[in-house]
């Protein structure tokens, strides 16, 4: 089964970056050989709607899971419309992580475990000052 | 109509929040309805509107603010992608051949239907907020009031652009910053009145205000709350940009207590009104406006 996982670097002995929209890249895993390439997330940049393209750019790799940290409800919606299961609240080295999600210590996020657009700099992003 | 080719709309606007923006827009506009004028004031702030605390309003009419965003006709979808495409905003996507909308991305461009080769997609409304009129001491008082999970501004401050336009006066209370909804509000102005703060931050974000009008080309000059505090640098740069201020409201305690009694400055300190008084003077003389966009000092 091919995962994507959200990586702070381009190896398996990297961490799982806790950001979806806004992460350097992603290493798209293959579970059973644990073969695995680099995908730079070409969403990072985006001034808004990160999440959903980076969603998008997943889904198109044909992954069947994603291991992150944190998954906003836009993602979230654009991953279960394309059938990819999100595993939120992954953190450590990336091959132990997905060690763990092959043993079956993980289980599906019901639902989105941030507000939309908390991954942009300055915290605030999108949304809005009111006092 | 007369009233539209001599109207004059001057927009208060600031470089950040709490600067006293809404204090002088108020007052202003309570001088002028004061001195017999027609005058309408537009409460832009929509994620926060508060003139209204001040000038009690009656309400007479609201109404509400729709934008369009795209829905998809599922029997002639293709799934071809080109709508998510056409999207500047990731507000469209197509993920296994299925449309996701996202109506609270989504800027109402049209583009999406307009791509769309199967004819897919129509147009539908939803409100994002609305906009409420009313009056207060002969001020014709228009507010807008965004929808608390919105993020689209700019539709309700256009809403109540758009209501205004009977009085021959308009004053503009917009939203504080430098970004889309604030050049959304002062755009259309004739005239915009920075207001800021004597302070280090009050002047880093009227450099940033200033650089906004005179990329919109609007005449404009500054109002300094609490004037006498700080340590003249805003008074400083306003003379070496050859900007000028027209209005200097001192640090009282008295104002700040009416301010927060929800009370007008000028109803309850008199010895102030002139202040507006001549701010307005100023503005309106144009034969003497030193007023400018700053481009003859550079
Ligand atoms: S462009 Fe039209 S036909 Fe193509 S995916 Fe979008 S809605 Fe469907
Ligand atoms: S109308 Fe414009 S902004 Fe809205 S979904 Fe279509 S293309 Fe995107």
């Amino acid at each position: 089964m091919k995962i994507a996982v959200s990586a702070t670097g381009k190896s398996l002995d990297d961490q799982v970056d806790a950001r979806l929209g806004r992460v350097q890249c992603f290493l798209i895993v293959d579970t059973e050989t644990m073969e695995f390439h680099a995908l730079d997330n070409a969403s990072i940049n985006a001034g808004g709607g990160a999440g959903i393209q980076t969603a998008q750019m997943l889904s198109e790799q044909n992954v069947k899971a994603v291991l992150t940290g944190n998954c906003g409800p836009n993602a979230f919606q654009v991953f279960n419309a394309a059938g990819i299961q999100v595993i939120v609240g992954v953190s450590g080295v990336i091959r132990t992580a997905v060690e763990q999600f092959k043993s079956g210590a993980f289980s599906q996020a019901a639902t989105p475990n941030v507000a939309p657009h908390s991954g942009m700099k300055g915290g605030g992003g999108m949304g809005r000052g009111r006092r | 109509m007369t009233a539209a080719n001599n109207r004059r709309t001057i927009a208060v606007a600031s470089g950040k929040g709490g600067t006293g923006k809404t204090t002088i827009s108020t007052n202003l506009a309570l001088v002028l309805a004061q001195q017999g004028k027609s005058v309408e004031l537009l409460d832009c702030d929509v994620e926060e509107p508060n003139c209204h605390i001040f000038l009690k309003p009656q309400i007479h009419s609201s109404k509400p603010v729709n934008v369009l965003y795209p829905s998809v006709i599922q029997d002639k979808c293709t799934g071809c992608g080109v709508c998510a495409q056409v999207c500047e905003y990731s507000a469209i996507v197509v993920v296994k051949n299925k449309v996701l909308v996202f109506p609270g991305l989504c800027h109402s461009c049209g583009g999406c239907t307009l791509f769309c080769p199967e004819e897919a997609l129509e147009e539908v409304e939803r409100q994002v907020g609305i906009v409420e009129e009313g009056s207060s001491s002969g001020i014709h008082v228009i507010q807008g009031l965004l929808d608390i999970t919105e993020l689209m501004s700019a539709a309700v401050i256009n809403g109540v652009k758009k209501s205004a336009g009977l009085s021959d006066i308009v004053i503009i209370d917009s939203p504080p910053g430098t970004s889309c909804p604030v050049i959304e509000s002062v755009k259309d102005a004739d005239f915009v009145l920075l207001v800021t703060e004597p302070t280090p931050f009050g002047l880093n974000d009227l450099k940033l205000a200033v650089g906004m009008v005179r990329q919109l080309g609007i005449p404009f000059a500054v109002a300094i709350n609490r004037c006498d505090m700080g340590d003249g640098e805003v008074q400083r740069y306003c003379d070496d940009e050859h900007i000028r201020i027209i209005l200097e409201i001192p640090d009282d305690i008295r104002i700040a207590q009416a301010y927060s009694r929800g009370e007008m400055i000028i109803n309850v300190l008199h010895e102030y009104k002139g202040l507006f008084v001549q701010c307005l003077e100023t503005f309106f003389n144009q034969k003497d406006p030193g007023l400018n966009t700053g481009q003859d000092g550079q």
